[in-house]
Order: C-alpha cells, then structure tokens, then sequence
C-alpha cells in the first residue's frame, strides 16, 4: 500500500516463564507516531513560498475587489498577510483607506496575489510541487 | 519503483499533476476564468500561474430595452497566486478562438 499510515502494529507471543505457565505477552511493533514533521511539511508549500517572499512588492486582489501594493511584511500557516507601505491601487474607486499604510489581511478574504516576475523560481516551484504531490 | 509512483495517477489532483508547467483553463466564483501557466498547487487548489489572462463576465441589461448585454473584461498578470477556495474547475484549455 502506498500510502503511509500511522497503524499501531501488534504482536502476540506468548513464552514459559518459571511457573510453567506460558503469559501472553502482547508487544507493541510500531507506535501510533504522532504527525512527523515530514508529513507537516507537505500541507506547507505556499506558506513556505511566501516567507520567501517577504520584503517583496505585492498586490493583493481580496474577494471585495479591493486591490491593495504593498511590501509583504509577514505571512502565517492560514495565508494571513501582513503588509506595509500599502496603498489601495484605485484609490479614487476605494477611498476607505486612503491613510491606511500597513495592514493585516485574513488569508480567506484573499482572491489573487499578484507576484513580481523576479519572485518566481519556476523550477523550485514545480519540485516543490511534485514532492508535495507525490506524498499524498 | 520512484517513477513509477509518479507517473500513477489516483486521484483527482494526480490530474492537475499531469498539467503541471502546462497551460490551463481555471473557472472561477464570481464569473471569472483565467488561462496560464500552471507553476504550483496544493491540496486546497490554491495555485501559482504564469503569463495569466483573466476574463471577468458580467451581464448587464440596458435600462430601455431591457435586452442582456454580456461583456467581458479582460487582462493580463505575469504571475499569479491563486487561493483555492473560489477555484471552481480545472482542466487544460478549451481550443477556443
């Protein structure tokens, strides 16, 4: 089976002791591990692709159409973003944050990230993605 | 053994694996599709496109004669991060145009 799970293998044997009595002895082969760090990596790849990206000019499309530039601060496991230096990209259109200049964004209200061209390594992205893959 | 385990395809998201560094077609909520380049993806369908253009289409109807006018809007972004959750379809491109 190709898929790795986290069974708890046992094992009966039994042996004679001094008494002449043989006891059961039920021995644990593998232990239920707890998630390894391997298979907590796997659910990652975007949140690792961010934190390289921090001190970047991006462009955050939310589901609102709200388009905000601004240089990636901080990014968490739920895609959160944290930006600074930010200004709304048609502030005639959205005025409500005219004087806002940093901002924290709840990853679920995130539509697009826009990403400069000389943030993108292709070929790490497609390893990346293909162990990622692979794992499940 | 390796390569063999690459090339299985399973369930589901082994099929967008297949386009991987391959153009696709992506539907989206909100009338929104995009074509590109896909670079990256995950287990929710967030993805990483290249060389994207986007169409939005929205319906409008004229105040007076009340007919349907659909209009598209379209653009372009060289790369760009999609989250998964307003992914709706995924699939290589339509030969359309």
């Amino acid at each position: 089976m190709g898929r790795s799970t986290n069974h708890t293998k046992l094992a009966i044997a039994s042996f004679p002791t001094s008494t002449d009595e043989s006891v059961l002895g039920v021995f644990f082969l593998s232990f239920s591990k707890p998630e390894s760090t391997e298979q907590r990596e796997k659910k990652m790849l975007f949140f690792s692709y961010f934190k390289e990206l921090v001190g970047k000019e991006v462009t955050v499309e939310l589901k609102n159409d709200l388009a905000i530039r601004g240089t990636l601060l901080s990014v968490d496991q739920y895609l959160n973003i944290k930006l600074e230096n930010t200004r709304v990209v048609d502030q005639d259109k959205y005025p409500h944050m005219l004087s806002v200049r940093n901002c924290f964004i709840r990853g679920s209200v995130v539509r697009y990230v826009l990403l400069p061209p000389d943030a993108v390594d292709i070929d790490i992205l497609h390893d990346a993605t293909r162990r990622e893959a692979r794992g499940n | 053994m390796a390569t063999e385990e690459e090339i299985a395809v399973k369930e589901p998201l082994d099929l967008i694996r297949l386009s991987l560094d391959e153009r696709i077609y992506v539907k989206l909520r909100s009338d929104r599709e995009l074509r590109g380049k896909l670079h990256a993806y995950d287990q929710h369908l967030n993805m990483i496109l290249g060389d994207v253009e986007e169409v939005v289409t929205s319906v409008e109807i004229d105040d007076e004669t009340y007919e349907e006018i659909v209009r598209t809007t379209r653009r372009t972004i060289p790369y760009l991060f999609v989250r998964g959750d307003g992914v709706i379809l995924v699939s290589p491109p339509l030969r359309t145009v």
